[in-house]
């Protein structure tokens, strides 16, 4: 099968939407003539034109709050904030707004929008550009919440996302932008909130968010040279969360442990993992246990910033130890 | 006799007023604000009387802003409103007895009970919902201005907000991109003086015109107490929207009589000021132009209040009527 990246796969899903409904429109910062800042929209103005990729002043709580107007009226648009530090600006717009007219109009008016931001750590952009926020989105009834970790379902849920008509939020890892994986030609497209099982196993299941899931698997490869066999799972949509997904996957391995790329306290890990107890207690062998990102702002120096996430080893740590196994050293 | 507008601060009375406006025009804007001023003189006695659940806000004084922007609108024409927004939505065509069942929690209101007096959204006049965020529905607005650029050519849009909201980032951005594009959009900006309890002189910094014109926004200083100067106003305003010529600020000066909310005793304002005020009242105005300029008789005036409060009243007995809404409901339509 062929290999593309993260960001053709995100351009890949715009172009084949873009082409095939014209209510579906590109809005923000430097998304047009300049191609977006990481690449994912380049070509697009070229080949649609200014009244479909539009280029807009440094104005994110307009930019949003346009947005919802728009989707009221018809259009479907698809708003690019670049940092998803940023959309704390647009909150307003996508909380008081977006997330409520449907439901407070009594399903008078639609808000099928989609707003894609970018997340991470990993390239020093410091405390104000590295934040992953989507428990927030997530915390909020009407918002659908979508974070793909691979570069098909990159496309196949952004494909799902724009034909959606609720509000998505759709949060992109831009460390994946670069990395590539299979995807198929021709059409692909994903239903939202399902979780998907990308590696079975039989003794724990790591359930895994965003760039965490790559995490996940790297320490999956080191569990096996102990002899556990774990079995990883990818969230994939936050909101609405796959709980019937997760639960039959804790139901076959009868421990979880939940990793998420977004801060640990009042987190989707916390969230995850309550779940879990209340739906599966009765198959768990131990606690569900969460590793997330640490609970302080992201920081700048690259020696700091590679401990906010946890890494495979210590993933691998973490589980041997639920599982009550001494380490090899 | 009444202070003029010099007096009160207001800019001298529009010029765009045509000669050409007839008695049935004049009339009907008469009536759509004598129907605003039933419903919200009904909804004060409601609340009063404790039937109205929370604090609705209540336009009365501003009717005219309200019946004039709506006539210079066609029904396919969107609008945002406010937190003070019955007045918007009546005029745009909206029925009172849903208004009025929403207002009170009813399950026949327009979203059932969900929203009250502060989000009443009526899709078939494309009304986008008043709005409990200050500013709230001018992005709305603006968004549905550029989404008309793109599906339906010709169609507009307006926008309600308050002085208050001049002061919010949100809109002066708004402001930006709506001349930046020159969307087909009218900015009305209801400047009744104050933001809540606070005079809005007060808070803000500089004249109100002068941000509209900071963006190259014409802008127009209107006496919002006249109800044939709003809609000669708004009229040109909507004209040049349709045509492609962008967008409008137009700052309509009127004035609040009820508080900021139903409760609000107005402790902070002068009352010399609101005596001046309440003669100007718009009704009160358009009654005298009427019998004055097109020879309509005070019988016939008194019809068409007789009949807006008939119109209320049945609204409210169907409203007072109509179950309380099922909250096994709440869950559905969390999505769409």
């Amino acid at each position: 099968m062929r290999q593309i990246s993260y960001r053709q796969a995100v351009l890949e899903a715009l172009t084949e939407e873009m082409e095939r409904d014209e209510r579906v429109v590109l809005i923000g910062e430097d998304v047009g003539a300049a191609g977006g800042v990481f690449g994912q929209t380049r070509g697009l103005y070229e080949r649609f034109g200014a009244k479909r990729v539009i280029d807009t002043p440094i104005s994110e709580s307009a930019i949003v709050g346009l947005t919802v107007g728009a989707a009221m009226a018809g259009l479907r648009p698809v708003v690019e904030i670049m940092f998803g530090d940023f959309i704390t600006l647009g909150m307003d717009q996508l909380v008081n707004q977006a997330a409520k007219i449907h439901w407070m109009s009594n399903g008078q008016f639609r808000v099928p929008l989609v707003l894609r931001t970018s997340v991470g750590t990993g390239s020093s952009t410091g405390p104000q550009h590295s934040q992953a926020l989507h428990a927030w989105c997530a915390h909020v009834p009407g918002l659908k919440v979508v974070f793909p970790s691979a570069a098909a379902d990159a496309k196949a849920l952004l494909k799902a996302a724009v034909r959606d008509d609720s509000p998505v939020v759709f949060f992109e890892d831009r460390a994946s932008y670069a990395v590539k994986g299979p995807v198929p030609e021709g059409e692909l497209i994903a239903p939202l909130g399902r979780a998907a099982v990308v590696r079975r196993g039989r003794d724990i299941s790591l359930i895994a968010v965003g760039r965490c899931v790559g995490i996940a698997l790297a320490a999956a490869e080191l569990l096996r040279q102990e002899n556990v066999e774990a079995e990883v799972l990818d969230v994939r949509t936050l909101s609405p969360l796959d709980v019937s997904g997760l639960a039959d996957s804790v139901r076959r391995t009868s421990r979880a442990l939940v990793l998420d790329q977004g801060s640990r306290r009042g987190g989707l890990a916390a969230e995850i993992a309550q779940t879990l107890s209340e739906q599966v207690f009765d198959w768990l062998d131990a606690p569900v246990e969460r590793l997330a990102a640490a609970d302080h702002p992201v920081p700048f120096a690259p020696a700091l910033e590679q401990a906010v996430l946890p890494g495979a080893r210590e993933v691998r740590s973490h589980v041997l130890r639920m599982l009550g196994r001494k380490e090899t050293p | 006799m009444a202070p003029s507008a010099q007096v009160l601060g207001i800019s001298a009375g529009s010029t765009a007023i045509p000669d050409t406006v007839t008695r049935d025009e004049a009339v009907s804007l008469y009536a759509c604000m004598v129907l605003v001023r039933a419903f919200e003189e009904k909804v004060r006695r409601l609340h009063a009387a404790g039937r109205v659940p929370g604090l609705p806000h209540l336009c009365t004084g501003q009717e005219a802003v309200a019946a004039g922007v709506c006539a210079a609108l066609q029904k396919t024409d969107w609008i945002a409103s406010t937190h003070r927004g019955h007045g918007h939505c009546l005029a745009k065509g909206a029925d009172p007895a849903q208004m009025m069942a929403e207002i009170l929690g009813r399950a026949t209101g327009y979203a059932g009970g969900r929203g009250g007096s502060m989000h009443i959204f009526d899709a078939e006049n494309a009304n986008l919902g008043t709005n409990g965020i200050v500013g709230g529905g001018v992005p709305l607005a603006v968004g549905a201005a550029l989404a008309s650029t793109r599906l339906h050519p010709g169609r507009i849009a307006a926008c309600f907000f308050g002085d208050g909201a001049m002061n919010q980032g949100v809109v002066l951005e708004c402001f930006n991109m709506a001349a930046l594009w020159q969307l087909p959009v009218l900015l009305v900006c209801e400047h009744n003086g104050y933001g809540e309890y606070t005079a809005s002189d007060d808070v803000t910094a500089g004249r109100l015109q002068d941000r509209g014109e900071a963006f190259g926004l014409p802008t127009r200083d209107i006496d919002g107490m006249d109800v044939m100067n709003v809609w000669a106003e708004a009229r040109q305003a909507a004209e040049r929207a349709r045509a492609g010529g962008g967008p409008t600020l137009l700052i309509c000066r009127a004035w609040r009589y009820s508080g900021h909310h139903a409760s609000d005793r107005q402790d902070y304002k002068d009352d010399e000021e609101t005596r001046q005020w309440l003669a100007r009242d718009p009704l009160l105005q358009q009654r005298h132009l009427l019998q004055r300029d097109h020879g309509v008789d005070a019988r016939e005036l008194d019809d068409v209040l007789a009949q807006a409060e008939a119109r209320i009243e049945a609204a409210t007995r169907s409203a007072l009527t109509a179950p309380e809404p099922d909250p096994a409901l709440n869950s559905l339509r969390v999505h769409a």
